[in-house]
């Protein structure tokens, strides 16, 4: 059936954006710049974790037989993954990190807050839930942004990088995969290309605190993360993550 | 008062028993995340929501709940899990706020137009718990777990835990 096709995509699209960050965020792990912010990655990471257990158990029922959070997590292939390629880059250095984050979450907290209304009501669950939890991305972030930005000439400097190398990645957050064309044709969603006006404007007033200039010139934005197309680092990724569960197929502890 | 009614109203007694595993002082109860116990086809059923998407703590509390249920002759348990309506700090009940500020956790304060993205807003007057001085600032959004921010007091100049709004 199509439409739970479609569904089952976009579960697991959100599911996906959710565990391939949080896994990123997770290197961090023992290695943030001072223990608070260690911690406040990591807090962010599991927060992240927790939505991709729920987006996957959801899809896991939608799909029914023996499918599993588990197993979406852990038996997928690089090619079936359908996160976004900003999610899957390098962590970087601390820019790159809290840059990312910063374009994510604003992203996510537009995105939970316009699916906290759909008509789905599982999917209208989880991100009303979740929309608390990134709120707090959100801000600590910007903060950082900010700190980072107007900070020193080195911190400013590694900002002004960091915008050039994730900027080509923000496109496709808001351009519509197949099956998010699909859902929004039959009401469950009303689109990612609707909040990209308020999301620029967020940008925006961060960047211009933090004394950054948006790229006025947007140039090639790449695309494919989420019809499984990736860049390379997904699959260093996945080999970490899916270690073992690949060596010792099923095995529980 | 029928059989059923006697035991929800046991199962809720039992469940005062069982606490947070990371802030021991508060029970399930105290936390506001039993929406409702019911019974359905003589299964006792406990409905619960979680207070963090990724709280580790949930599947202990879910665990701690069937154990002390198991414990105290209760048989056939199932446990729902609900994520409709959020949990919010403003279910936290009276006794819960009042046991974590003892325990040196600043209860959360109602949930206010403070749960906005903006940065570097204003922030929230949180009193210390151990002089009661408001005198204190933000360490850190994050803590030692999803539920928790750092603050420092600027009188009695003690670190201390804010459980924040939610």
């Amino acid at each position: 059936m199509l439409h739970t096709d479609s569904l089952i995509h976009y579960t697991l699209h959100l599911a996906d954006n959710a565990l391939i960050l949080s896994q990123r965020n997770s290197e961090w792990c023992g290695h943030g710049p001072v223990l608070e912010q260690d911690i406040a990655i990591t807090n962010i990471s599991l927060d992240l974790l927790g939505q991709a257990r729920n987006f996957y158990q959801y899809a896991a029922i939608l799909i029914g037989g023996t499918a599993s959070e588990d197993k979406l997590a852990y038996h997928r292939n690089e090619n079936e993954f359908k996160n976004c390629l900003l999610a899957e880059q390098p962590k970087g250095d601390w820019a790159v990190t809290i840059l990312r984050q910063f374009i994510f979450s604003a992203y996510q907290y537009l995105l939970y807050r316009q699916l906290a209304k759909s008509t789905d009501h599982q999917l209208a669950a989880i991100a009303s839930k979740a929309v608390k939890e990134v709120t707090y991305h959100l801000r600590w972030s910007s903060e950082w942004v900010i700190r980072l930005g107007d900070g020193t000439a080195e911190s400013h400097a590694r900002m002004v990088n960091a915008i050039q190398d994730l900027w080509m990645f923000t496109g496709e957050l808001f351009l519509p995969a197949p099956y998010e064309t699909e859902i929004q044709n039959q009401g469950i969603i009303t689109g990612v290309e609707k909040l990209q006006q308020e999301w620029i404007t967020t940008i925006e007033n961060t960047f211009s605190e933090a004394t950054l200039a948006l790229p006025t010139d947007t140039g090639w934005m790449q695309t494919g993360g989420k019809t499984g197309r990736h860049t390379e680092y997904l699959g260093r990724i996945l080999a970490e993550l899916q270690y073992m569960q690949r060596i010792y197929p099923n095995c529980e502890w | 008062m029928d059989a059923d009614t006697i035991q929800i109203k046991a199962a809720w007694k039992i469940l005062e028993q069982v606490a947070d595993p990371e802030v021991p002082v508060l029970t399930v109860i105290d936390l506001g995340i039993i929406r409702h116990i019911d019974i359905v086809e003589h299964r006792l059923q406990i409905t619960i929501t979680p207070t963090y998407t990724g709280c580790p703590a949930m599947d202990v509390m879910s665990m701690g709940i069937r154990m002390a249920l198991l414990e105290n002759g209760f048989k056939h348990i199932e446990i729902k899990q609900v994520l409709s309506p959020a949990w919010t700090t403003d279910w936290m009940s009276e006794s819960g706020k009042q046991k974590l500020k003892a325990y040196g956790i600043a209860p959360p304060n109602t949930t206010q137009a403070v749960c906005t993205p903006q940065s570097f807003q204003q922030e929230e007057s949180i009193q210390c718990p151990l002089c009661n001085s408001y005198h204190t600032q933000l360490i850190s959004q994050f803590g030692s777990t999803a539920c928790k921010a750092l603050y420092k007091c600027d009188d009695c100049k003690e670190p201390f835990d804010y459980f924040k709004c939610h």
